[in-house]
């Protein structure tokens, strides 16, 4: 029985083997709440970053909860929140033909260009 | 048991991705939600992450129960900080266990129904104010050897939200043993108690790392896939060389006669692990499963009413 355990469970070893069930059973009670993408901005100065996701009945309480969940010790100034279902990708995958094209455009970048060393401030 | 499947590619375009997720494994680069993965590697993280969600949740009952109790306004404060933190560590994990397709409602009822486990360790009792300490000292520093090479997952949301709950894990453990060592201040049966409790969240504590590697058939298809770095047993040891010399210096003695240092390897030299206790408690026979559950079960339904009250405001005001 132990076979499949592993430590990796975090606080502590969980089975991960086939008996464990993954796929989602047709639900008698799924709440039907939005799922929210959260944005925190660290400080002043610093762009809103992508912190996580939450579940909320509607924006305001989006923000609350977001407040409450990732924001415990000042890691944050201001919160955006959006629904993910608001979100549009640049394609369903991460490595994508769309940034393929400025891979050979070498040029520009400064690294490009030789410069002699005794040309100053450059 | 019956042995993992190998995730056989079916189509030449199926063997295309494969390669390219095995190319990303093999340059230690992070696999993102959107990237194609073998079933296999989906399925795992998701077992891996739920059931780390669920610890982290069930984690919250056996230190909730001293809330009320806590000695001081500021250990109250404190305690209440530390059970909050372990609420955002489940939320996080959950969150990560949606990217890969889980539904998180879903699997709170299969954690409910027991279909989907949590850690052993949380289904030992607090009998004393001084499980509140070694709880901290003990099970949140076990954490810490579990997770921070977590942080280093292949899988990219659930790295992520390792360094997030890594972050929070050291006040965890620090508040413990500073609660501990307050009490070793004080009176001999405040000292008794601090004892009693080493001595019996010690080895449920051990256990916490999972069966011997010899026990482990699965690991290898995790370490491969990045998303174990290293042996349950390796885990262990390291958790044993830093817990003797912390145990020494509150004064504490570790309930394990077998106990020795070993100056060729330089490693703490440890007694043998009761394997079906751990068998016992984790299939649901320990002293607390049924009672970590109900109340799980009792959050979920008896609070009900406040998800539809939010639903139903936010669909009139949506209007
Ligand atoms: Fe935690
Ligand atoms: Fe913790």
């Amino acid at each position: 029985m132990s076979a499949d355990l592993t430590s990796e469970g975090g606080h502590g070893a969980v089975p991960t083997g086939p008996e464990v069930p993954v796929a989602p059973a047709p639900a008698l009670s799924r709440r039907d709440w939005p799922l929210y993408e959260v944005f925190v901005r660290g400080k002043r100065g610093l762009n809103h970053v992508h912190v996580g996701s939450l579940h909320a009945p509607d924006d305001e309480m989006a923000v609350h909860a977001a407040r409450d969940l990732y924001t415990r010790r000042n890691e944050g100034v201001s919160i955006w929140v959006v629904q993910a279902a608001d979100i549009t990708a640049s394609s369903p995958d991460e490595k994508d033909p769309m940034f393929a094209p400025s891979g050979d455009k070498v040029y520009r970048h400064p690294t490009f260009y030789d410069i002699p060393d005794n040309v100053p401030h450059m | 048991m019956p042995a993992p499947v190998p995730d056989r590619p079916a189509t030449s375009d199926e063997a295309a991705l494969q390669a390219r997720f095995d190319a990303t494994i093999a340059a230690d680069h992070r696999i993102e939600p959107r990237d194609w993965m073998p079933e296999g590697y989906r399925k795992t993280l998701i077992r891996q992450i739920a059931q780390h969600a669920h610890s982290e949740i069930i984690g919250m009952q056996p230190e909730g129960d001293w809330l009320l109790a806590a000695p001081s306004l500021r250990r109250k404060a404190i305690l209440l900080a530390k059970v909050q933190d372990e609420a955002g560590h489940g939320m996080y994990l959950y969150s990560a266990a949606e990217t890969l397709g889980a539904d998180r409602a879903d699997l709170t009822d299969k954690l409910i129904e027991g279909r989907q486990k949590y850690s052993s360790i949380f289904n030992y009792p607090t009998l004393t104010y001084a499980d509140v300490g070694v709880i901290g000292w003990f099970v949140d520093g076990a954490a810490i050897c579990n997770q921070v090479p977590l942080c280093r997952s292949s899988y990219g949301p659930y790295a992520r939200a390792m360094i997030r709950v890594c972050k929070e894990e050291s006040f965890h453990q620090r508040q413990g043993y500073e609660l501990l060592m307050t009490m070793m201040r004080g009176t001999p049966e405040q000292r008794a108690m601090v004892q009693d409790a080493v001595d019996r969240w010690w080895w449920p504590s051990l256990m916490m790392f999972g069966p011997p590697d010899d026990d482990s058939p699965n690991s290898a298809q995790s370490m491969a896939w990045g998303i174990k770095r290293h042996s349950n047993d390796e885990l262990r040891q390291r958790y044993v060389d830093m817990s003797v010399p912390q145990a020494d210096v509150l004064g504490v003695t570790l309930p394990d006669p077998d106990l020795t240092y070993d100056p060729d390897s330089g490693h703490y030299r440890f007694g043998a692990i009761d394997w079906t206790e751990f068998k016992r408690v984790i299939s649901g026979n320990g002293p607390a499963n049924a009672e970590r559950i109900a109340r799980r079960r009792a959050a979920r339904d008896d609070n009900a009413w406040v998800t539809e009250a939010a639903t139903a405001y936010a669909a009139k005001h949506a209007s």
